[in-house]
């Protein structure tokens, strides 16, 4: 019996250290978001050049969606295997068709 | 409970009974008598088509009939024909091999079902009203953008209320198969049939949507005024070009990887002998589904891409080669020192492999960008396709029909018939389409209604005519095969071919729920390995409960019927804004229905485990 309240003791105990982990990520990320629109809004008010300003844009949109899916929506936990290929799958036939109608129909 | 026991119902019980069914057994059904009809349908025009074509300057159709005639033969074969009997074949098949008790979302199997059923009927009135559309199953702009009369509407508001039904079939069997797999079945005890369903309706979920928006561009264009397509308006044909094709190829996959699956279960079981090579059938049929999505520009090499873009997808296209030959080998060697058995669901396997490999040779031959400048719009490629989807797709669910009938309807095609029909199919086949490769070669062009009289190309068109011929004697004799054994064929054992996998270790009838309990897998070819070991079945995995089954409903078919009347309110409202109230009623229905869906709790029913034994739900 002893053993056994231990074990669980160690375990709540181990489940407190890893939420509170996950709640420091959580935080960081959702700061690092706020300040990724900061930079977003402010780079288009300063009046850039275009071809300096979009592919930032794009590559910090890009960032946090995956912050938004890996932190927020936790697939960073496990058993999400499936649903990151299917995921991933969709992404990358969709990137293909925005590819071919870049380079293919419009360039 | 004996409310769940099924008594001799009268017509209308029975009529009601399958518009409500939530059942994959019966939706299997309701998908076979569809596919079945629009076959025969697609058959028709096909027959057309090669009456025209027997002789030079023939005028049995005139030149617009035909150009309808042609386009609805390739839309109703691939869309209403081929994808339906698959299903036909996934949803009798795959809740049976993975040992559940039915797919994951019933009801929205049934909506699936529906969806298709109407958007077809919806594309086939256009027959009777002002004439079918025209501009070919691939509908390129701005031919299809120009085109006059309501046809091409049809074929736009048609294939998209049945694209959204196959779309939904596609994410049903993906849930299925990863969430209801028998205890023990991990992926790589999954038998192959389940494997390429698998892949398939991954393929039909991200495939399907370049459908839809293309279908969209081109209904905003046709209808709305939009210039999607329209050079003089800022618009590129060529946009409707890459949206159908990479649509349009993986299609073809999906079409072809589900009878892959179908030969991968005939071989093995009438050969006695466990699959050759079952790790690298999986590999191959995962890498065929992704190699798929890279190759939809060799459908363009002549529009002018450029001479990197043909080359890139001219070796991804040969690329595919090498794991369908892995295939092909991994079946002869299952043959190889096997107990064979050759009846007709196995006749149809072997007829399969040499013809589909011809049909993979011209392939090869067509990948070539170079030498497609050639091929390209003549018979050559229109052999090549029919060398594909006939000689592997048709033959494959021939197989599939054969193999699984006795586990559909309890009896067993009548033999002499079914080889009847065999034979008579293959060699019309082999004659319709293999001369058809040198008509092409010789010039003549495809999709043309009429050729003249001095080009040396009568005799292969005489030759092919006969060939359909044949092909339509074998698919006669395959209706009444089917009618004498429904009438007179005996009642057979639940395993009447001493099979491997888990559907043949159920009884005669499949009772209601499938399993009694779920049985445990220890193993690929799970059935065999308990045979092996000397006991008569599957060994279960939970002991006999409750069994917790879905209610029917008839909201799928009313939603269905709500999109299928707003279809002709939003292609008529073009000619008379006061259509927009039929598009407005039908929205109507269709949202009311998905309201009550909504809002009515409805948790199904359960099977008691006393009423098991007293023959609940059989």
């Amino acid at each position: 019996m002893v053993e056994n309240t231990n074990s669980t003791n160690t375990n709540l105990e181990y489940k407190r250290a890893k939420r509170k982990e996950e709640m420091k990520q959580q935080v960081v990320t959702f700061a690092l978001m706020i300040v990724f629109t900061i930079i977003a809004f402010t780079m288009v008010t300063a009046d850039l050049d275009k071809l300096f300003v979009i592919p930032i844009l794009l590559v910090l949109a890009i960032v946090q969606v995956g912050f938004q899916l890996y932190y927020f929506m936790h697939m960073s936990h496990k058993g999400h295997e499936m649903p990151s290929l299917m995921f991933y799958g969709g992404v990358s036939v969709a990137f293909l068709t925005i590819l071919t109608m870049l380079v293919l129909v419009w360039w | 409970m004996s409310t769940t026991i099924e008594q001799n119902k009268g017509f209308g019980a029975t009529l009601w009974d399958y518009l409500t069914t939530v059942d994959h057994k019966k939706i299997a059904v309701l998908y076979l008598i569809g596919g079945g009809f629009f076959f025969i349908l697609g058959g028709l025009e096909a027959m057309a088509i090669r009456i025209q074509l027997i002789k030079p300057a023939n005028d049995f159709v005139s030149a617009g009939f035909y150009n309808e005639i042609l386009t609805m033969h390739g839309t109703t074969m691939i869309f209403l024909a081929a994808m339906p009997l698959i299903f036909a074949l996934m949803n009798a098949v795959i809740p049976l091999q993975i040992g559940a008790r039915d797919v994951a979302f019933p009801f929205l199997n049934s909506l699936g079902f529906w969806l298709f059923l109407f958007g077809g009927i919806l594309l086939n009135a256009s027959w009777f009203l002002g004439g079918a559309p025209d501009a070919g199953w691939t509908a390129y702009a701005p031919l299809s953008t120009t085109s006059p009369g309501h046809g091409v509407d049809f074929y736009v508001l048609g294939l998209q209320i049945s694209g959204a039904g196959t779309l939904i079939a596609g994410i049903n069997f993906l849930v299925t198969i990863i969430n209801m797999r028998a205890p023990g079945m991990t992926y790589m005890r999954m038998p192959l049939f389940t494997w390429t369903t698998f892949v398939v309706s991954a393929l039909i979920l991200f495939a399907f949507p370049a459908l839809t928006v293309g279908l969209f561009l081109l209904m905003f264009d046709r209808l709305f005024g939009s210039g999607f397509f329209d050079a003089s308006m800022g618009g590129n044909s060529v946009i409707w070009e890459h949206l159908f094709w990479i649509f349009g190829h993986p299609e073809v996959y999906i079409l072809i990887l589900p009878a892959f699956g179908i030969f991968s279960e005939v071989l093995p079981t009438f050969s006695k002998k466990r699959l050759f090579g079952y790790t690298a059938m999986v590999f191959a049929t995962v890498l065929i589904g992704f190699l798929g999505f890279m190759v939809w520009a060799h459908h363009m090499f002549t529009v002018g891409l450029g001479p990197a873009a043909n080359s890139i997808f001219a070796i991804a296209t040969m690329a595919i080669a090498v794991p369908t030959g892995i295939k092909i080998f991994n079946w002869l060697f299952t043959m190889w020192g096997g107990s064979i058995r050759i009846n007709t669901a196995m006749l149809w396997a072997l007829g399969f492999i040499p013809s589909f490999t011809i049909g993979g040779m011209t392939g090869v031959m067509v990948a070539a960008a170079p030498a497609d400048y050639q091929y390209h719009d003549s018979y050559f490629i229109v052999a090549h396709f029919h060398y594909v989807i006939v000689g592997g797709v048709v033959f494959g669910i021939f197989a599939g029909l054969h193999y699984w009938w006795p586990k559909m309807f309890g009896k067993i095609l009548d033999e002499t018939l079914g080889k009847i029909t065999f034979w008579t199919f293959f060699t019309g086949f082999h004659l319709t389409f293999f001369i058809q490769h040198f008509l092409g070669l010789m010039g003549m062009p495809r999709r043309y209604w009429t050729y003249g009289a001095d080009q040396g190309l009568e005799l292969g068109n005489v030759i092919s005519t006969v060939g359909a011929f044949l092909m339509a004697i074998g698919a006669i004799v395959f209706l009444y095969n089917v009618i004498i054994t429904t009438i007179k064929g005996d009642k057979v054992s639940g395993d009447p071919w001493d099979g491997r996998t888990l559907e043949w270790s159920i009884p005669n009838p499949t009772p209601h729920y499938n399993f009694t309990q779920i049985p445990l897998v220890r193993g690929l070819d799970p059935l065999w390995i308990e045979k092996t070991e000397g006991r008569k079945g599957m060994t279960p995995a939970e002991p006999i409960g409750d069994i917790h089954m879905p209610n029917p409903s008839i909201l799928p078919f009313v939603m269905s019927l709500g999109l299928f009347i707003a279809g002709f309110g939003a292609i008529y409202q073009i000619d008379n804004p006061i259509w927009l109230v039929v598009l407005i009623i039908g929205m109507g229905i269709t949202f009311g229905a998905m309201f009550i869906r909504s809002v009515k709790d409805d948790h199904g029913h359960h099977i008691h485990k006393e009423d098991l034994d007293k023959g609940a739900g059989l």
